[in-house]
């Protein structure tokens, strides 16, 4: 069972209005979609998952599920369930009293409900930890009864609040790749929330930007890559960010792995000459530090050349560079928007 | 280690030792445990000890030279049927009591805890009785309590419910409900603030994890809050327990055991006994019954809560 997700006009203010947490937004969640609210720290997005799953109440605006609105209705009749930061899950119960207790409502047998419950802990691989008091449990396992405990009801809405940032690097990555295929099974419509981009971009079926409260973005992983709405979604998003170069009132950006060599630019390009300054060798890729001129003003960016790309570039020494004119985005230097593109001088490589 | 040090300029040295005498866990706990210790032994060991020579004494408060008479105490006391009441009172009166003030407690915790428009009103009215000396809001009790004069009775009448005053304290069963009650109201205010804490305490995600998995008001009452504060609760009732079980001041000052000794606990018997009565010797064994049942509550108490695995 999957359902949609809408919040419009939502405006979220705390102490009295002195703080506005979210800002204005409107967000159209699909059924069974994968929903990835990325932004920095502070910027509303666990605040937006709360009210959503009734635990703050929206300033103004409405919170729609299924079609309905749900604003005033305590979180256990909107059927979600959420995953804590935290994993909350109850210190004094066992393992398999965690994932009962969301099924406690339902008049179901005990002999069913624990059973359910069976299902659900076979299903993250931890029915062997059942009996297990949460403190004897590792993170990653904690996370997985977490999820278990979400899941056992079968919910609507899944809601995910950073539930990876607790784990060590090499388990995450695990931990991603198991979510997305759990997720694709159960095809329940899932909003995830964090503020790594790199998680973003490989679980989201969509991904959605916010900053300052205000949704920036809402794409696809790459259309927000190749795309971005504004100057500070070209930042936020890539390691490193996006190159924006200043001419005549727009900034002109590019990726840095499209700054190459010229000889390793095809089609249509604009030829800079690159002042390297340092270069950084990092899993195989070289990130060349340093300043171009030739597309707007001088201005420092940073070219990743991966590992194909051999040609010798040398600290202190000016490179010809270039870039492939479809990739050139523009931004208006006052709004940071995205504008028109503007004429540049191009040649055929 | 030993060698750098003796190699080392004198001064060093002294550091060297300084540091390790208060590196020494032992040394200090015990430095730290002397007060302590000394204040046990002068205020609770010596009189205890004291306590049961005397019982087995004819010390009385005209002659005080020590005399063995044996168990001669013992048989007196035991002979006499109001010891009995009292050790019944004694229970019923701690029983009640705290049954009451915990189940009130953690009602008062909740609407401490709760958030609405001039808390700290409320607040400050419930910690009222608890600041106010124990003789001070009896003398008020007794007059509310009143035979004649009762506002309390007033109000029964003037609604219809009783057609005579009722005599609080006239009567034994409603003299011990009177005197159950003045103790729980003197109780569930600190009762009250210790659950306070116990519920504070818990961290806000469980809570509302709780509410997201659809458990309401009472489950999440009796499956999440008081589990959790349930190490809490049963230490402050230990206490409680053992404060009402050796406490006397309310029964002392409404109704001074009273009508014809039907409220006396072991503490006020004991009292009236020993220091009214001038028969150190029968009071030292009056108060004497109160320490075995006191340690069996102690240590049931505490296994329970050793059993408890929480967190
Ligand atoms: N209960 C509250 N009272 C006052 N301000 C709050 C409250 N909750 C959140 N805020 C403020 O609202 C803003 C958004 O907070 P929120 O927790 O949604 O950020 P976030 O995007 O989840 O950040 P993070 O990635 O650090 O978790 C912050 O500025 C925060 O200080
Ligand atoms: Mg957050």
């Amino acid at each position: 069972m999957s359902v949609t997700v809408e919040v419009s006009n939502l405006i979220k203010q705390f102490d009295g209005g002195h703080v506005r947490a979210i800002d204005d937004v409107n967000l159209a969640i699909e059924e069974g979609e994968y929903l990835v609210l990325l932004g920095p720290s502070g910027c509303g997005k666990t605040t937006l998952l709360r009210t959503i799953a009734g635990l703050e109440q929206p300033t103004s605006g409405d919170v729609l599920i299924a079609g309905s609105v749900v604003n005033g209705l305590p979180p256990r009749v909107r059927k979600v369930a959420m995953v804590f930061q935290s994993y909350a899950l109850y210190p004094h119960k066992t393992v398999l009293a965690n994932i009962v207790f969301p099924l406690k409502p339902e008049k179901l047998p005990k002999q069913e409900r624990e059973s359910k419950a069976r299902w659900a802990a076979e299903l993250l691989g931890i029915d062997q930890l059942l009996d297990r008091k949460p403190r004897q449990l590792s993170g990653g396992e904690r996370q997985r009864v977490a999820l278990a405990r979400a899941l056992v009801r079968a919910p609507h809405v899944f809601l995910l609040d950073e539930p990876l940032s607790n784990l060590d690097a090499k388990l995450r990555a695990s931990a991603r790749d198991e979510l997305k295929r759990f997720q694709q099974r159960v095809g329940t419509t899932t909003v995830y929330v964090t503020h790594d981009q790199a998680e973003a971009m490989g679980l989201g079926d969509r991904i959605a930007v916010m900053d300052k409260g205000k949704l920036r973005q809402l794409g696809h992983p790459v259309e927000v890559y190749d795309d971005p709405a504004d100057t500070f979604v070209a930042t936020f998003i890539g390691s490193p960010p996006m190159n924006l170069v200043p001419r005549d009132g727009t900034l002109v950006g590019f990726r840095p792995e499209h700054l190459l060599p010229v000889s390793h630019v095809t089609g249509e390009r604009v030829d800079v000459t690159f002042h390297v300054d340092r270069i950084e060798h990092l899993s195989g890729d070289r990130h060349v530090y340093g300043t171009v001129s030739g597309l707007g003003e001088e201005n420092r960016v940073i070219a990743r050349l991966p590992a194909t790309v051999t040609d010798p570039v040398t600290p202190g020494e000016a490179h010809a560079f270039g870039v492939n004119i479809d990739r050139l985005r523009f931004f208006g230097a006052e709004s940071g928007t995205r504008t028109e593109p503007i004429r540049v001088d191009a040649k055929h490589g | 280690m030993a060698e750098l040090v003796r190699d080392a300029p004198r001064r060093q040295e002294l550091d060297g030792t300084r540091r390790r005498l208060a590196d020494r866990d032992g040394f200090l706990a015990w430095i730290f445990l002397v007060p302590t210790v000394v204040y046990i032994i002068v205020l609770v060991a010596i009189p205890f000890f004291l306590a049961i020579a005397f019982a087995f004494s004819d010390v009385t408060a005209g002659n005080p030279s020590y005399d063995w008479v044996g168990l001669e105490n013992f048989s007196r006391v035991f002979d006499d049927p109001v010891f009995w009441q009292a050790l019944r009172n004694t229970f019923v009166f701690t029983a009640i009591s705290m049954v009451l003030i915990v189940v009130f407690g953690k009602v008062l915790a909740m609407v401490l805890v709760a958030d609405f428009r001039g808390k700290w009103l409320v607040r400050f009215l419930v910690l009222l009785p608890w600041t106010t000396p124990v003789a001070l809001s009896s003398i008020t009790w007794l007059w509310l309590l009143h035979s004649i004069y009762s506002p309390i009775d007033w109000v029964l009448r003037n609604v219809g419910l009783i057609e005579d005053n009722s005599y609080f304290l006239g009567k034994p069963a409603l003299a011990m409900g009177s005197v159950i009650a003045v103790h729980v109201w003197r109780l569930v205010p600190l009762a009250a603030v210790i659950m306070m804490v116990g519920i504070l305490s818990i961290p806000d995600d469980l809570i509302e994890a709780s509410r997201i998995d659809g458990a309401g008001f009472w489950r999440r009452l009796f499956e999440i809050t008081i589990p959790l504060t349930f190490p809490l609760i049963a230490v402050a009732a230990l206490f409680g327990a053992i404060f009402t079980f050796t406490d006397m001041a309310v029964v002392y000052v409404l109704t001074g055991g009273g009508p014809t000794n039907s409220t006396h606990v072991l503490a006020s018997w004991s009292f009236v006994r020993g220091i009214g009565g001038g028969d150190i010797g029968q009071g030292a064994v009056i108060a004497l019954f109160l320490f075995p049942l006191l340690l069996a509550a102690a240590i049931l108490i505490l296994r329970s809560v050793r059993k408890m695995e929480t967190i």
